[in-house]
């Protein structure tokens, strides 16, 4: 845990730093890469919080997300960009829809629960897209962005150091929570749910309290993501997003407190890598992906040496 | 209400059903007996409507493309069993997901550089572009069969499961695999079985669907989740809940999205009835789902072993 910290200390401290090397060698481009990096790193934080610690495969977190965006979208569109009460709304509407899903979700386990986390998730996309007064199908642009008083997420520099803030604030959250008492009990019902159960506590309230919390947190990435984009639309939501996000947790090591940041970052630059190279990158996304899981979980590799090493030493 | 369009409505709801019953089924037999998470089930839905378009176009026929189109899909399924399921049944969920998902971004960017954006379509012969009339009312010929060939691949697989030697095979490894294997039986062929059956029935929707829509890239991505909603509606692993749910799911998605404004307009504004009614209608499939797990969390017909 000790290193973990240390870790993403040092990375937070590159993040911190950034813009400075950015604006000295005249790349903006790579400082907005690096804004998106901390935006879905608060996502996949969210997410490997209740899929790392709590063992809850969620696959419709995007829709969280969406959600979180959409009000950005909606109340600019109606001209308010009051961003306290956006990013409160956004809050509170994307913990809701996770609690009334998370209600029925969480009692069901394994693969049931990835199921049906998608297909909520689905039903959130459909409803995004349903909504024909505010874009429908092609989503919605964002003119005017949230406003702070102080300050406002119309300026790139300030929108990055306020995703810097709530990336930290987003971390800080799940590390004290992995190592309350709370997070004990979330972690124990991934190992051992029967002896959970024997030992008085009712894990369901546990993970229904973490699953909110994540959705939350995910809602807070949404608004974030909206006033960085300038522009929602459905596709946020969508589930090929949820798997994107678990791919970036899993990439970075889940259950790790800098795993789902380091995540987030490699995607993002494998994503900016491979487009140059290729209108198909995708392909070699999916044969990563595929490859880590056959490779570093299947023991693929393991099986490749044991044949060629059989080969050697006839018999 | 008007009954010709009610009638037609009915046959589009039962042909809705039908294409969700062949995706559904490959996908509760390989989760109910391997135990697998298969999201490439999507890409062998789009691998069955390019093979078919490409082979009914080729072929001249789309009778003779149906069989076709049918082995293509095995040959590729074959292929994916020996290369990645074979390596996945012992690993759990999350790599599963994981995987199938790497696979289904490689189809997905290795059809559109094949095939390109643009869609493909079947030209279905002169025989299936009519209408058939049942007394009361016409129906299109092309929808006939589609649910013809539904209920027979229903039929038939129950047959196959309930009567057969395979079936007793699949049957033994699904209720206890270690069991299975020492009364000799080899759980990998039964595997391998049941996955290339179940990807041939998807890769069957998907061609049969391309007779009503394009074929395009990712179209299986949308197919997919409603197929989970139907299977655990119907409990995970059951055939029976499948062909169940993909008819409750079928009808209450094509009525919902006919009726349910007309419904609105009863007790609310027209306007605001227009508004409501689409999101409603679309989000309606999903909410059955809620309230078939509020009330039965395991499905209507949950595997009794297991």
């Amino acid at each position: 845990m000790k290193r973990q910290v240390w870790v993403t200390l040092t990375l937070l401290g590159l993040l911190a730093f950034f813009p400075l090397v950015t604006a000295a060698t005249g790349q903006p481009f790579l400082r907005d890469v690096a804004n998106r990096v901390m935006i879905l790193g608060l996502a996949a934080v969210s997410l490997n919080f209740i899929l790392g610690y709590g063992g809850l495969v969620s696959f419709g977190h995007a829709a969280f997300i969406g959600l979180g965006g959409y009000v950005v979208g909606i109340f600019a569109s109606q001209g308010l960009t009051n961003g306290p009460l956006q990013l409160v709304v956004s809050i509170c509407v994307s913990a809701f829809f996770a609690f009334i899903t998370g209600l029925l979700a969480i009692k069901t386990r394994g693969v049931h629960f990835i199921m049906i986390t998608m297909a909520f998730g689905q039903m959130a996309y459909y409803g995004l897209r349903a909504l024909k007064a505010y874009g429908g199908d092609d989503g919605l642009p964002i003119r005017r962005r949230s406003d702070f008083g102080l300050f406002t997420l119309a300026d790139s520099l300030t929108l990055y150091y306020v995703s810097f803030t709530a990336l930290v604030l987003g971390l800080l959250l799940a590390h004290r929570l992995a190592s309350s008492r709370f997070g004990l009990v979330l972690i124990a019902t991934r190992d051992n749910e029967r002896r959970v159960v024997a030992s008085g506590l009712n894990p369901y309230r546990f993970q229904l309290v973490a699953y909110v919390i994540a959705g939350a947190m995910a809602g807070v990435a949404g608004f974030l993501l909206a006033n960085f984009a300038g522009f929602i639309s459905p596709a946020v939501g969508d589930w090929t997003r949820s798997a994107q996000l678990m791919f970036m947790v899993i990439l970075g090591g889940a259950a790790t407190l800098a795993g789902p940041l380091i995540g987030a970052a490699t995607y993002l630059a494998l994503e900016e890598i491979l487009s140059r190279f290729t209108s198909y990158w995708q392909f070699f996304f999916g044969a990563i992906l595929l490859g880590y899981v056959l490779v570093a979980r299947g023991g693929l590799w393991r099986d490749i040496v044991a044949r060629l090493s059989a080969k050697d030493r006839p018999t | 209400l008007n009954t010709s369009l009610f009638a037609i409505q009915l046959f589009n709801g039962l042909q809705f059903g039908m294409m969700l019953f062949l995706f559904a089924a490959g996908l509760t037999l390989v989760f109910g007996i391997m135990d697998v998470v298969n999201l490439s089930h999507a890409s062998f839905f789009m691998v069955g409507a390019y093979a078919g378009s490409v082979l009914a176009k080729v072929t001249g026929s789309f009778f003779l493309a149906l069989p076709l189109t049918l082995i293509a899909t095995a040959l590729i399924a074959l292929v994916i069993e020996a290369f990645v399921m074979r390596r996945l049944y012992r690993l759990n969920h999350l790599d599963h997901v994981l995987a199938t998902f790497g696979l289904i971004l490689m189809f997905d960017a290795g059809f559109l550089w094949w095939f390109g954006p643009d869609g493909l379509q079947i030209n279905l012969p002169q025989s299936l572009r009519g209408r058939t009339s049942l007394g009361f009312v016409e129906i299109p010929t092309y929808r006939l069969l589609f649910i013809g060939i539904g209920l027979a691949v229903a039929i038939g697989l129950s047959l196959l499961i309930t009567r057969t030697k395979l079936g007793m095979l699949v049957r033994a490894a699904a209720s206890d695999r270690q069991t299975a294997e020492l009364m000799g039986i080899d759980p990998k062929l039964v595997f391998m079985a049941v996955f290339v059956l179940g990807s041939m029935l998807a890769g069957l929707a998907g061609m049969l669907l391309t007779g009503l829509m394009e074929a395009s890239v990712g179209m299986g991505e949308e197919i997919i989740i409603v197929a989970f909603v139907v299977i655990v509606i119907g409990g995970i692993g059951s055939l029976k809940g499948a062909f169940i749910a993909s008819l409750l799911v079928g009808m209450i998605d094509t009525f919902g999205r006919t009726y349910l404004g007309d419904l609105f307009r009863l007790v609310m504004q027209p306007a605001m009835a227009d508004g409501a009614a689409p999101a409603i209608a679309s989000m309606l499939t999903y909410l059955t789902m809620a309230l078939v797990l509020a009330l039965k969390p395991q499905g209507l017909f949950p595997p009794v072993t297991r």
